[in-house]
Formats: C-alpha cells, sequence, structure tokens
C-alpha cells in the first residue's frame, strides 16, 4: 500500500513546484509525529518561557513588599503621568502612583482571583463530572441536561449574572467566574471518564465486585488525571480572562485597587498622555493568559 | 435530515427551559425586596410599597409566580426594570441592533481572516510560515480585547488618527472594534482549520484527486476545505457565546452603544429583570446558531447524516 503510493506520487511528478501542489502530493507534510513527553524541558523554549513566567510572576505578587519599597497606593500628584525612567522603571500613573509597584502588588489579586475560581471550578466540576461519567445511566442523563442549561449561557454573560446577584466585588467576581468555568470542566471530566470506563480493565474490577464507587475514585480518576491537568492550565487562562474583564467593566474591586484588569480601566482615560499606565498591565495579563495557554496546550499533546 | 433537526430543536427548547428556570432560581435567592428597590428613589411610603408587591405579584406562592414567569417568556415579555419601570424587551430591542452588528461583523472579518490563516499555516505545515501563524492565533485567543482594542486606540487613533476611538456611528466607528473582536476569534478558527486541513492532506483520496488529474485549486476547494470547514462552522458557533461575551466588553473599551452598556449598568445598580433579559436573550441566541452550525455542518459533510 505504501509502495503504490509512492509509486503514484512518483508517476504524478511530485514533489511540484509550487505550494498549493506539493502539500497536495503529501511532500510538505513531514509525517506526523507526536511529541514525545520525555523531550527535554530545554528543548521546548516555548513552554519553558511559559514556566519561567508564571513562576515569576507568582513569586512577584508574593514578594512584592520586599521587591519594591513603594506603596501601591500611596498618591503624590507632583509625580503624576512620569514616563518610564523618570516615574521608576515602568512609569507612574494619574495620581502618581508607581506603576511597578502595583503590577506586582496587582499580581495577588488577579492571580488570587484565577486559583480561587479554578479552584472552585475543579471543586464543583470534577465530582460532577465523575459521577456522571463513571455511572451512565439516568444519572449522567440528568446532570449533562443540567450542564448543558449551564453552558447555555455565554460564559462572561453567565458570570455577570452571578456578579449581578451577588453584587459586585472581588469575591463576587471570583465566585461567578468559578462557576461558571465549572460546567465546561464537568463536561471534560465526563469525557475522560466516559473513555476510560469502556476499558477492559473496569470491567474487570466490577466483575471482581469492586464497588461503584471503588472504581470511580481508585480507578477512573487516576487515570483521567492527565486530560483534567491539561485543561485546568486552559481554564486558568480563561478564568483570568474573564476575571480581569468583569474588573475591567468596573464589576469587580473597588476604584484604586491595584488589579490588573482594573488598572487597565483606570489608565485608558489617561492613554494618550501616558500609555504606560494601561499598557503594562495588559501586558502582563495577556502574558500570563498566553503562558497558562500554552502549557495547557502542551499538557494536552500527551 | 428533517428528524435530525427536529430532534436538535427539541433538545435547545429543553434546555432552554432549564436555562430559564436557573435564571428564575438565582433571581429569588438575590436577597432584597424588587418592589423597594422600584420605588426607593421617589421615597414611597410603606404602604404603597406594599400595593406595588401586589402589583408586581410578588406575594403569591413561588410555583404561582414561575408559571406566570414562564407563560410570560414564552410570549415575549422579559418584565419590568427595577430601575425605569420600562419594559426590558424595549429596552433590549433597543440596544440590540449595535451589538449584533459587531457581532455580525467581527464573526466575518474572524471567520475570514482564520480560515485564510488556517489554510496557509497547513500547506505550509513544519516551515516558519506555521510557526508564526500558529504563535499568532494563540496570541489572538489569549489576548483579552480590553487590552487589544486599547493598543489599537492607541496605534490607529491616537497615532495614525485613521478612526476615531470611541463612539458609535458609521463604518469608521466599526474599523477597529471589528477587528479587536474579530483577531481573537480568528485564532480559534485558525487552528482549528489548520488541524482539519491538515488532516484532510493525508487523505488517500487527494492523492487520488490529483492522479485523475483534477486541477489543485479544486482539489483544495472541494476535497480538502470543504470536509475541513465543517468543524470550522462549529467552532464559529461556539465562539458565538465568546462573541456575545466579547462584544460586552468591546462596547465598554470603545465607549458603543450596546447590550454590553446595558447590562453593565443594570448590575452596578442591581436592576435584576434587565440582567436575566440580557442573559437570557444571549443564551437564546448562542442555542440558536449552535443549532444553526450543526444543520450547516450536516449539509457541509454527508458522513454525517447517519
Amino acid at each position: 500500500m505504501r509502495g503504490n503510493i509512492q509509486a503514484v506520487k512518483q508517476d504524478l511528478g511530485c514533489p511540484k513546484q509550487n505550494v498549493l501542489a506539493r502539500a497536495l502530493c503529501g511532500v510538505a507534510i513531514p509525517p506526523l509525529q507526536a511529541v514525545s513527553p520525555r523531550r527535554p524541558l530545554r528543548r521546548q523554549p516555548l513552554v519553558l518561557c511559559s514556566l519561567l513566567w508564571l513562576i515569576a510572576a507568582v513569586l512577584g505578587a508574593m514578594l512584592a513588599p520586599y521587591l519594591t519599597p513603594v506603596d501601591p497606593l500611596t498618591t503624590d500628584p507632583s509625580r503624576a503621568l512620569l514616563p518610564p525612567g523618570s516615574g521608576g522603571l515602568l512609569g507612574t500613573d494619574f495620581l502618581g502612583r508607581d506603576v511597578l509597584a502595583r503590577l506586582l502588588w496587582g499580581g495577588r489579586w488577579t492571580l488570587g482571583m484565577g486559583v480561587g475560581a479554578l479552584t472552585l471550578a475543579v471543586v464543583i466540576g470534577l465530582p460532577l463530572g465523575l459521577a456522571a461519567g463513571s455511572a451512565g445511566g439516568w444519572l449522567d442523563g440528568f446532570l449533562m441536561r443540567l450542564v448543558d442549561a449551564w453552558l447555555a449561557f455565554p460564559g462572561l454573560l453567565l458570570a455577570m449574572a452571578g456578579v449581578a446577584v451577588l453584587g459586585p466585588g472581588l469575591s463576587s467576581v471570583t465566585v461567578a467566574v468559578g462557576l461558571a468555568a465549572a460546567a465546561p470542566y464537568a463536561r471534560v471530566v465526563r469525557a475522560a471518564a466516559r473513555a476510560i470506563r469502556a476499558q477492559p480493565y473496569i470491567e474487570a474490577a466490577r466483575a471482581i465486585g469492586a464497588s461503584p464507587w471503588r472504581i470511580a475514585l481508585r480507578h477512573i480518576l487516576p487515570n483521567t488525571a492527565p486530560a483534567l491537568l491539561a485543561f485546568a492550565a486552559t481554564q486558568l487562562g480563561w478564568v483570568l480572562l474573564n476575571g480581569a474583564a468583569l474588573h475591567f467593566l468596573g464589576l469587580g474591586v473597588p476604584p484604586g485597587v491595584p488589579e490588573w484588569g482594573a488598572m487597565l480601566a483606570e489608565g485608558r482615560a489617561y492613554l494618550r498622555d501616558a500609555p504606560w499606565a494601561a499598557v503594562f498591565p495588559g501586558a502582563a495579563l495577556t502574558l500570563t493568559i498566553l503562558a497558562a495557554n500554552l502549557l495547557g496546550d502542551r499538557l494536552g499533546q500527551h | 435530515m428533517f428528524g435530525y433537526g427536529l430532534r436538535r430543536l427539541l433538545e435547545a427548547v429543553l434546555v432552554l427551559w432549564l436555562a430559564a428556570t436557573l435564571a428564575f432560581g438565582a433571581m429569588h435567592l438575590t436577597p432584597g425586596d424588587p418592589a423597594q428597590t422600584l420605588l426607593a428613589a421617589s421615597g414611597a411610603s410603606a404602604d404603597e410599597v406594599a400595593r406595588r408587591r401586589v402589583q408586581l405579584g410578588l406575594d403569591d406562592p413561588l410555583p404561582v409566580q414561575y408559571v406566570r414567569y414562564l407563560a410570560d417568556l414564552a410570549r415575549g415579555d422579559l418584565g419590568v426594570s427595577w430601575l425605569h419601570g420600562r419594559s426590558v424587551r424595549r429596552m433590549i430591542l433597543e440596544q440590540l441592533p449595535a451589538t449584533a452588528e459587531l457581532a455580525l461583523a467581527a464573526t466575518l472579518f474572524g471567520a475570514l481572516v482564520g480560515v485564510v490563516l488556517g489554510l496557509l499555516a497547513a500547506l505550509y505545515r513544519g516551515t516558519w510560515v506555521d510557526a508564526l501563524l500558529t504563535g499568532l492565533a494563540v496570541l489572538g485567543l489569549s489576548t483579552p480585547v480590553f487590552w487589544s482594542g486599547l493598543l489599537a486606540i492607541l496605534l490607529f487613533s491616537l497615532h495614525l488618527r485613521w478612526f476615531p476611538s470611541a463612539g458609535s456611528g458609521g463604518l469608521p466607528y466599526l474599523v477597529l472594534p471589528t477587528a479587536t473582536l474579530g483577531f481573537a476569534l480568528a485564532g480559534s478558527v485558525a487552528r482549528m482549520v489548520r488541524a482539519q486541513v491538515v488532516e484532510a492532506l493525508r487523505m488517500p483520496y487527494v492523492l487520488a484527486a490529483l492522479a485523475r488529474g483534477i486541477p489543485p485549486w479544486r482539489i483544495l476547494l472541494v476535497h480538502v476545505l470543504r470536509p475541513a470547514l465543517g468543524p470550522a462552522v462549529a467552532v464559529v458557533a461556539l465562539q458565538l457565546g465568546f462573541l456575545l461575551s466579547g462584544a460586552v466588553v468591546t462596547e465598554s473599551v470603545f465607549a458603543r452603544q450596546g447590550l454590553g452598556r446595558l447590562a453593565v449598568q443594570a448590575i452596578l445598580w442591581r436592576d435584576l429583570p434587565v440582567v436575566r433579559g440580557v442573559v437570557l436573550v444571549g443564551a437564546l441566541a448562542y442555542l440558536l446558531t449552535g443549532l444553526l452550525a450543526d444543520l450547516i455542518q450536516v449539509w457541509l459533510d454527508p458522513r454525517l447524516r447517519q
């Protein structure tokens, strides 16, 4: 078969000159090589950079008081809107607050919100999905219709509705985004659990009399872990993106708090004179989401 | 095809009913008296509040309220704003065109750019062109629209002065929001198209078509792109939820009219009927596009018609 295809390709005069014909000949397409899980980290610059950035962002937020002597809330009108250089490393905002200090401290709000919301999504989504996927039958049908109804709402709109019910604030945003992210998580857990459930060794476990609980927790759950981890990284990107959007819209932290999305919202009024006050928080946020997505992609390839 | 469509429609109605019930439950879990909120501004007496409660049917048993709520919904009545005392449906219909315009323009832009980029990445698979385009796609779906929008304003309105930075109006006002929102959409479309085209290019029937002497561009359009577009359509439809969400934020960035501003104002003032109305309309639009996308997918890929 393989030889035949090669012969056909030669007959057709492959490889051809232009890109299109070459692609159709299958020449431009190297065989799909699975990325080996054992490929050393230093051979994957993007993944390495993502990991380093996430670690740096977390460390920066945790060590903020030691990294910068400047208080992120102290205003100084005489130092308002100073460009990077003369006004600290990243400049100052419209109230003369140091942008770098606010960025470092802001990581506590933004990343804390992301981790909190992700935890909530996992705590709710994992048992739901595991129960539906392991049990099957009417329980599966019921839980999945519930998840469908949940997913019928576009994610951010659902989170906005949550904030409307709970009232604006940091904890409402965290809870609302976490709840909105729980349904897709349950979906993914269920799909992974169902794939495992079809394996012969589950049937074997059932045959020797293992209880459904034991099968779900000892046999199915550990084997779904890789897929769940990969999706958790992607979900981290999602909750960061949407949580920051809610803060940006003014539905989260009160004015003045150095959350990245809120900093961006405050800085946009001075975009013409002091773009750094809005551009840097956005860059930090984008890099963090990008890192989470790249990690999720990489983990998902396993 | 017809039976399939009918089954999907029934499923959608079921999901919509569950979603409406969720919205009803959430609103009744919320602390606070709507009648009080409604009359707070005018400094009404306790008597008036009580009368308004009866008028709004808030003293009725919950099941009665629930049935009335569903009946109202079925007639397209979304209730009355607590803040303005106006029909929520009218308020939404006033803002809907602006949001729909943005969402549609961004979908067209994003789908077009996404398909072209995904196709190029697949044809150049394994080269630097592929790496660049794939990187761009991940960047597109990782960048918050409120940041890319701001950068677009900074570059194209403040520095180059090509487009207005904020407001609603004619075509010039639509360009930057569309590009901002479309860029985010293009990322996920491009990734899907690339994966599908790479898959389709490996199929023996492509080589067979080549052997029969069918011109390459025709093979590309008919044999490769058509089966690859089905999943891409599904992605676009799934992204409508994202698009509506993104439109809300984009409207805020560019100070545009639309459902986004309506919703944000309503949340800040805790005008729950308006919030509920916007969210339900969003869910309805999302469900309908999902349905439409399923049908288009079946039409594009006959293998799905069992």
